[in-house]
C-alpha cells in the first residue's frame, strides 16, 4: 500500500494551508499564499543545486531546507524595522527575494545536463514521491496548528488592521514576527517533503472561508484539514490517471485549483 | 475618584520632522471631556495615537489610570481606553456583530470564546448606533456612515473608562452626529468616563466638551476651558481664516467672515 505516501501527502497540503491562511492574515491579502514571501523559491534553488551536484535524496531535502531557511531569514532582515511601513516593505521584499530565486532556477535549468533535467522539473511542480517518511511532515502539522491555535482570536483582530488590533490589546509586533517565522517554517517543511506544490495554500483558505466563515479558530484547523485531503485525493489521482505512468500532483493541484479559484474571484466580483 | 483617566507630562510629539506639540502637560479626571482641534496636518491623529500608547512620543510621558503606558501590556491598556481611528479597511469579510464583538477581546482570555454575555453587550451597542437589526449584514455592504457607526459600537462594547476618538463624526448625517456626540457626553456625564475627541466644527466642540487645545501645526498649543479657548480671535488665527462669533442661549457656533 501507499499509505506512508498518502499521509505525507495530507500533512504537506495540511502545513501548506495553514501556511497560507497565516500569510493571508499577516500580510493581509487575500492573494497571498505560503509562497509569496520567496520561502519556495530558496527551496528550490538549494533543491535544484543538489540535484545538479548529483547529491543523495537526503542531500536534495537537507539543501532544500536550508534554501527554505536562507531566503526566510533573508526576507526578515531586510523588511525588518518598526514603522507602517513594514506590512508593504514585507510582501516587496519577498516578491522581490521570490524573483532572484526564480532567476537562479531557471539558470540552472539551463546549464543542467539532460538526464538531470526530468528530476528537477519533478520536483519544481511538486511530487510526493520524493517523500522519504511521513513522520517529519505530520509532526511538524501537528506543531504548526499546536502554535497557532492559541493565538486564532488575535489573528483576527490582527486582519483587521495593525492599530485597530494594538488598540483592543493584541501585541502586535510580536505577534506578527511570530507568525511570520511559523507560517515559513510551516511552508519549508513540506515544501522540503514533496516540492512546490502550487494552489493549496491559495485555494484552500478561501474555500473555507466560504463554508465556514473568516472566524481563524475555525479557519486554521479547517484549512488545515481541507487542504491535507485536498492533497491526498489530488496525489491519489496523479497516480492512478495514466498509470502506470505518474504525474507530478502540483499540476493537478494546480488544474484543480485554477478554474475553482477564478470561480471564487467571480463569485466575489458580484 | 482621584486617579486622572490620562494624565500627560512634558509630552513631545514629532512625525517625519514634523514637531506636533512640545511640552504638553494635560490631565483628564472622570467626566472630563477635551476636543482636540486644529488645522489638517497639524497632527491631531498622531497626538491621539500616542495619548493612546500606539505611537513612541519623542519625549515625556503617558499614563493611563495612573501607570506609564509603556508599563502596561497592549491588553492591560485596552482595559483602560479605547481608540477610534480614522480608517476601518476590511480586507476580509465579516458580520456587524463580529466586528461588534472586537471589542470584547480585552475582557477574553487566551482560550475563551465569546459568551453570551458579551454577544449581549455587543448588540446593546450596535443598538445604541442605531445598528440593531443589521447584526449578519456583511460589513462590506455597509455605507460610509454605517461603518463609522458599526467602529463606535465595537469601541462601547470594549467598555473602556476612556475614550479617545479620531474625528468620531466622520460620514455621519446630523441626526447621527448629534447622537454620538450626546452618547459620549453622557457616558461622560454619567459614567464618570472620560472623552478626548478629535473635531472639525468648533461649535459642537463649545457644546459638548468642556475643555479644548488648540495645535497650531508648529508644535505650539494652547489648552483651556472651551469658553476662553474657542474665541473667533484664537480660531481665525488657528485656522488661517477669518471667523465671525454668533451667539444663542449660551452657544456658539462660528462662520466664515
Amino acid at each position: 500500500m501507499r499509505l506512508p505516501r498518502a499521509l505525507a501527502g495530507f500533512a504537506c497540503g495540511g502545513l501548506l494551508a495553514l501556511a497560507g491562511a497565516l500569510m493571508q492574515v499577516l500580510l493581509r491579502n487575500p492573494l497571498a499564499d505560503p509562497y509569496i514571501l520567496g520561502i519556495s523559491g530558496g527551496a528550490g534553488v538549494g533543491a535544484l543545486l543538489a540535484i545538479l551536484l548529483g547529491l543523495p535524496a537526503l542531500g536534495i531535502d537537507g539543501l532544500a531546507f536550508v534554501g527554505a531557511l536562507g531566503a526566510m531569514l533573508l526576507v526578515f532582515g531586510l523588511a525588518h524595522g518598526d514603522g507602517s511601513w513594514t506590512q508593504t516593505r514585507l510582501l516587496l521584499t519577498g516578491v522581490i527575494v521570490a524573483a532572484g530565486c526564480g532567476a537562479l532556477v531557471a539558470l540552472m535549468l539551463a546549464i543542467a545536463p539532460e538526464d538531470r533535467l526530468r528530476g528537477m522539473l519533478f520536483w519544481l511542480m511538486g511530487d510526493l514521491g520524493q517523500a522519504a517518511s511521513a513522520w517529519p511532515p505530520l509532526l511538524a502539522l501537528a506543531i504548526a496548528l499546536a502554535l497557532a491555535m492559541p493565538f486564532a482570536r488575535e489573528l483576527n483582530l490582527l486582519a483587521r488592521g495593525l492599530l485597530q488590533a494594538q488598540a483592543l490589546g493584541v501585541a502586535v509586533n510580536r505577534l506578527r514576527h511570530a507568525i511570520f517565522l511559523l507560517a515559513s517554517l510551516a511552508t519549508a517543511a513540506s515544501v522540503t517533503t514533496a516540492g512546490s506544490i502550487g494552489f493549496i495554500g491559495l485555494v484552500v483558505p478561501h474555500l473555507v472561508r466560504l463554508a465556514a466563515g473568516n472566524d481563524q479558530r475555525l479557519l486554521l484547523p479547517a484549512s488545515a484539514l481541507a487542504g491535507g485531503a485536498l492533497l491526498m485525493f489530488a496525489d491519489t489521482l496523479a497516480r492512478s490517471l495514466i498509470a502506470p505512468q505518474q504525474l507530478p500532483v502540483g499540476v493537478l493541484t494546480a488544474l484543480i485549483g485554477v478554474p475553482v479559484f477564478l470561480f471564487l474571484l467571480s463569485r466575489q466580483a458580484r | 475618584m482621584n486617579v486622572p483617566l490620562l494624565a500627560v507630562h512634558g509630552l513631545s510629539v514629532e512625525i517625519g520632522g514634523h514637531q506636533v506639540v512640545r511640552g504638553l502637560d494635560l490631565d483628564l479626571m472622570p467626566g472630563g471631556r477635551l476636543a482636540i482641534l486644529g488645522r489638517n496636518g497639524a497632527g491631531k491623529s498622531t497626538l491621539l495615537a500616542t495619548l493612546a500608547g500606539l505611537r513612541i512620543p519623542s519625549a515625556g510621558h503617558v499614563e493611563l489610570g495612573g501607570t506609564a503606558c509603556t508599563a502596561l501590556s497592549a491588553r492591560e491598556a485596552a482595559l483602560r481606553r479605547a481608540w477610534l481611528g480614522q480608517v476601518q479597511a476590511d480586507p476580509f469579510g465579516s458580520t456587524v456583530l463580529e466586528t461588534a464583538l472586537t471589542g470584547r477581546h480585552p475582557h477574553l482570555g487566551r482560550w475563551d470564546w465569546e459568551t453570551v454575555r458579551d454577544a449581549q453587550i455587543a448588540r446593546n451597542a450596535l443598538a445604541a448606533v442605531g445598528l440593531a437589526g443589521l447584526e449578519q449584514r456583511q460589513i462590506h455592504t455597509l455605507s460610509g456612515g454605517e461603518r463609522q457607526r458599526l467602529a463606535i459600537a465595537t469601541l462601547l462594547a470594549q467598555a473602556a473608562p476612556l475614550y479617545l476618538l479620531d474625528e468620531p463624526l466622520a460620514h455621519l448625517d446630523l441626526n447621527h452626529q448629534m447622537a454620538v456626540l450626546e452618547r459620549f457626553a453622557g457616558a461622560a456625564r454619567d459614567c464618570g468616563a472620560g472623552v478626548v475627541m478629535v473635531l472639525h466644527d468648533p461649535a459642537l466642540a463649545h457644546r459638548f466638551c468642556d475643555r479644548a487645545l488648540l495645535i497650531d501645526g508648529d508644535g505650539n498649543c494652547e489648552l483651556g476651558a472651551v469658553d476662553t479657548i474657542l474665541t473667533a480671535g484664537k480660531l481665525s488665527a488657528l485656522y488661517g481664516y477669518p471667523l465671525r462669533q454668533i451667539g444663542d442661549c449660551g452657544r456658539r457656533s462660528f462662520v466664515p467672515a
